[in-house]
């Protein structure tokens, strides 16, 4: 683990690894970053346990979900397995022109970030899921602070979102409230639903709360990039948003590095897919039943041997 | 200064109070009414500054950070391989500590590494730290320290708790040395103190998230970033300790080690330091504890261990996870804070040569035998090795059912409290700040400057307070000033009569300052969680927040202040026929004001940085500016935020400590 100790093993590592049959690129430890939430965990961790049957050397570090660029930019850090079209676009676009980040593709899943709430509010508006209803049922959804309009939870405003907008461009009765982190989302959700209180907030998916909690998004009119950016388009032929959140992959990216050093880890990294059906089942396998993260990697490498051998072949 | 300034601070010279009472009824009028004319006159300005006159300081700063990362030089290496190499010299023991107290010794890297020697057995840890604690203290240290790592065992702790260890065992020394020799520094030229003196305030006021991402790019990936930023957070107090030590050595000691013909080094270190000793270790604990209290941020860029537990577990909403996780941190942080305690106290005793090696080394021969017998079992039973997982305890379901309990019984009357603080306390002071004109508000300050510390404090005021203007964060600097100071204001109703009862109560004196110990040790994520729970997002949750984490300064000065009164002045208040109410308010309080201010000024220092972590739920000022900094690693643009977050805090520190210092030489202190 330290150093010193690494440099004089170089020469015995060579004779400790020898007999390892697969022949890789490099010895040198992968690094793989790890963020705070069970799903990426997941990702990554099967990622690692893949690329460890090929014969790499993987090493899992702690990063932040943005600042890691900074990293993965000079090589201190070589693979992100999650980056979300939705609240990484920006860094991807910042980061990803001078090669030095790649952007190496879909994992597969699709994130969905929309209004959402628990199915009881439905005795109380039963017009939902349909965006229409949201204006006559309101007043269900107040609290002394935003009375008579709704009140609507927003993600961190880090998230972006343009739910703001949104209300103004649907001319809806509602006040968006931001909170600060999604664990604050995820609390104020608990307690509505225990209390079996009116709750819409902002829920992403793949994620646990969609399978502890029995509820529906809000269908808004559909993205299009239009909606977004041409205000004529749409309901509102004054303004832009009138539609719902986009829809989009969780992409992949890597360092530079990673290409250059170890091209066959590259592509097992590149094939790698998952789809949002099986991750959500083992988000819920950890998040809700408690088994631990190696568990269930464990649990799906044994079930889908075929599946990842084909990515390392 | 223009002239008629000074002529209206010579009014206020004279007549003090009036012009204070009178200055504020004159801005409650201004915020109250001026908007509606400001508006009307073009002179919007006043209250929101004009974008386009916004200086781009940000980018500067993200700018010239860049560039030190990819171009700057010294010659023979780059800025990069400068920085580079610090965090190498800190990895090195770092690793050694982690591997020896939590993930073993390992030959290789990455996954394909070997194990070649496991840590520390648990048996054995917990068998030093109670031989350490009886040698430095008493039964009753040892006793505690043995419950303490108890704990961490049964609930299941840890592993984690040995990383947090590691990092501490690590920021520590480093924030000792480096901060001890700048101390030496301070006091050995005036001009390292002018420059040191006001970095170290920046550095004690800026918001940790603040300076996250630059320590992140410049230093690394990984743990030894996070240890960087805990030193760089710990650090100040040791600097003011050791310098405030060896300034206040009586000067005769100094002078009879000179004609002892010491030379400059052996006055150092033979005379000097070991006479400003108290103070020195006072300082070590500091150290200590601000390192604990960057246990979780520490986590958020990758150190790991408690801090990590703490935040994974609310992010699951696993309340119970997070509350034993973050009681781990509070009990490692009290016990080590016990035994620095109990070692300042220690007394050098004079060593009695006539012990035979046995004697002398009785404990340290004691801690080696642990070692080796608890390895060599290890290699035969599991249970030397790791304490059994299927034997450890949770209290998960308990918190979750309290909390359920509560949510589900008490949510609406809960609510209805809410509803009327919010409408009746904070919104009039938030919409208080939020209308007044920021030339007025400098104004106020410039004048308050001008009177309490002269052209000085009255130039440094307008300074700093533009710095916050020209940047465009007034309406957000305000919405924190109205945060902060209606989250000081509740903790000091509630502080206060609690330090007035523990000051003239010993019994109620040993409760408080265990409970308030544990309420600055405890991450403040703990309870936020729960707090969101039953109060929802929003500013009157993240004011109780704030009250929680800052309410044990105002109690523990106020103790201190009226512990701290010369009983000769009670007795004659007593002879004089006071009666308790009396004694009370005529003697007591007066006399323990001073303190009790400077408590005050630590609340609100405390509740300054806890601001940036209740951006967490939801609030929109300066520490949200800094989160959003943090989350879109936009150097420049965080700088900037925790830049003014400080000014706040220096101009208030300022002020505060000026006026306790007018009354301690009314009362006659000084």
């Amino acid at each position: 683990m330290f150093k010193f100790k690494a440099l004089i093993s170089v020469v015995t590592l060579s004779l400790f690894f020898s007999y390892s049959s697969k022949a890789v690129e490099s010895q040198d430890p992968i690094k793989l970053t790890l963020h705070d939430w069970s799903g990426q965990l997941i990702t990554t961790n099967i990622m690692a346990e893949v690329l460890k049957e090929a014969g790499y050397n993987i090493e899992l570090v702690q990063a932040d979900y943005i600042a890691q660029f900074a990293g993965l930019q000079t090589g201190d850090l070589h693979l992100a397995m999650e980056m979300w079209e939705t609240t990484g676009r920006d860094a991807i676009d910042e980061y990803t022109p001078d090669g030095r980040v790649i952007n190496v593709g879909s994992t597969g899943m699709d994130a969905i970030e929309e209004w959402w709430y628990p199915s009881y509010m439905k005795d109380e508006c039963p017009g939902l899921p349909n965006w229409e209803a949201l204006n006559e049922c309101a007043e269900a959804f107040s609290t002394m602070e935003t009375a008579p309009k709704g009140r609507y939870l927003g993600g961190p405003v880090t998230w972006g979102g343009f739910d703001d907008e949104r209300v103004e461009a649907l001319d809806l009765d509602w006040e968006v409230i931001h909170a600060g982190t999604d664990a604050a989302l995820f609390a104020e959700l608990e307690s509505a639903y225990q209390r079996k209180a009116p709750i819409m907030l902002w829920i992403y998916a793949p994620h646990w709360a969609p399978s502890k909690f029995e509820g529906e998004f809000v269908e808004f009119p559909a993205y299009t990039s239009e909606c977004y950016n041409d205000p004529s388009w749409g309901i509102n032929p004054n303004s832009a948003y009138d539609c719902g959140k986009p829809r989009g992959p969780i992409w992949k990216v890597a360092s530079s590095q990673l290409k250059d050093k170890w091209p066959g880890a590259y592509d097992a990294v590149e094939a790698f897919t998952i789809s949002n059906d099986e991750m959500g089942q083992m988000v819920a396998a950890v998040d809700l039943d408690g088994n631990s993260v190696e568990a269930v990697v464990a649990d799906w490498m044994n079930n889908n041997k075929s599946r990842w051998q084909s990515w390392i072949k | 200064m223009p002239p008629h300034l000074q002529t209206i601070s010579l009014v206020l010279l004279s007549k003090k109070k009036f012009t204070f009472i009178f200055l504020f009824f004159v801005t409650l009028l201004v915020s109250l009414f001026s908007s509606d004319f400001l508006k009307s006159n073009d002179l919007g300005w006043a209250l929101k500054f004009p974008n386009s006159l916004i200086f781009p300081f940000k980018l500067y700063i993200s700018w010239s950070i860049k560039w030190l990362i990819e171009s700057a030089t010294f010659g023979l290496f780059t800025f990069n391989d400068f920085t580079r190499s610090i965090s190498w010299i800190i990895e090195q023991p770092y690793e050694i500590i982690l591997s020896f107290f939590a993930e073993g010794f390992y030959k290789g890297q990455g996954s394909q590494a070997i194990l070649i020697l496991s840590p520390l057995s648990w048996i054995a840890m917990i068998g030093i730290m109670t031989i350490v604690a009886i040698k430095i203290k008493d039964l009753s240290l040892a006793l505690l320290t043995f419950f303490a790592f108890l704990y961490l065992v049964i609930f299941d702790q840890w592993h984690s708790s040995m990383v947090t260890l590691a990092s501490i065992f690590i920021a520590v020394p480093f924030g000792v040395s480096i901060g001890m020799f700048f101390g030496i520094l301070s006091y050995k030229s005036l001009n390292t103190y002018r420059i040191v003196n006001p970095i170290l305030n920046l550095m004690q006021t800026m918001p940790v998230f603040a300076y996250l991402v630059p320590v992140l790019v410049l230093f690394g990936f990984g743990p030894v970033s996070a240890l960087i930023a805990t030193i760089i957070y710990a650090l100040p107090p040791m600097v003011h300790t050791t310098y405030l030590g060896l300034k206040g050595i009586n000067p005769s000691i100094v002078e009879a080690g000179k004609m002892c013909g010491c030379n400059d080094h052996q006055l150092l270190w033979k005379v000097e330091i070991p006479s400003a000793l108290s103070s020195i270790k006072l300082g070590i604990n500091q150290v200590i504890m601000l390192s604990f209290n960057m246990v979780i941020i520490a986590s958020m860029i990758g150190a790991g261990g408690l801090g990590y537990d703490v935040l994974t577990s609310l992010r699951k909403l696993d309340i119970g996870g997070g509350v034993e996780a973050g009681l781990a941190i509070v009990i490692l942080a009290i016990v080590l804070d016990r035994m620095s305690f109990a070692f300042i106290g220690k007394h050098k005793k004079f060593k009695n040569e006539n012990l035979n090696f046995y004697k002398k080394y009785f404990h340290l021969l004691i801690i080696i035998f642990l070692i080796l017998i608890t390895y060599i079992f290890g290699f035969f039973i599991d249970l030397f090795k790791s304490y059994p997982e299927n034997i450890t305890l949770s209290t998960s379901a308990f918190w979750e059912k309290s909390i359920k309990f509560i949510n589900v019984n008490y949510y609406d009357q809960l609510e209805i409290f809410k509803f009327y603080i919010l409408k009746y306390f904070m919104l009039p002071i938030k919409s208080f700040f939020l209308s007044i004109p920021w030339p007025w508000f400098i104004f106020i300050l410039v004048l308050l400057g001008w009177y309490y510390g002269k052209s000085k404090l009255a130039l440094l005021n307008l300074i700093l307070l533009l710095f916050i203007v020209v940047n465009g964060l007034w309406l957000k600097a305000m919405v924190t000033i109205y945060l902060c100071g209606a989250s000081v204001i509740l903790a000091c109703i509630i502080g206060v009569p609690l330090g007035i009862w523990g000051g003239l109560n010993d019994r109620a004196n040993k409760i408080l300052s265990s409970i308030m110990d544990t309420l600055q040790t405890l991450p403040s994520f703990v309870y936020l969680i729960p707090v969101v729970m039953l109060f929802r997002v929003g500013d009157f949750t993240a004011m109780l927040a704030v009250i929680l984490y800052s309410l044990a300064p105002a109690v523990k000065y106020t103790i201190h202040g009226i512990r701290g009164i010369n009983p000769e002045i009670i007795d004659a208040g007593v002879a004089n026929g006071c009666n308790k109410k009396q004694l009370l308010f005529n003697i007591r309080l007066p006399l323990a004001l001073p303190e009790i201010l400077l408590g005050i000024n630590q609340t609100i220092m405390l509740a300054l940085s806890m601001l940036v972590i209740t951006a967490l739920v939801g609030t929109r000022e300066l520490g949200q500016e800094v989160y959003i900094a943090l989350t879109k690693a936009d150097i420049g643009r965080g700088l900037v935020a925790g830049l003014c977050v400080a000014f706040i805090a220096i101009i208030s520190d300022n002020l505060i400590k000026s006026a306790s210092k007018t009354l301690k030489v009314k009362y006659g202190f000084l």
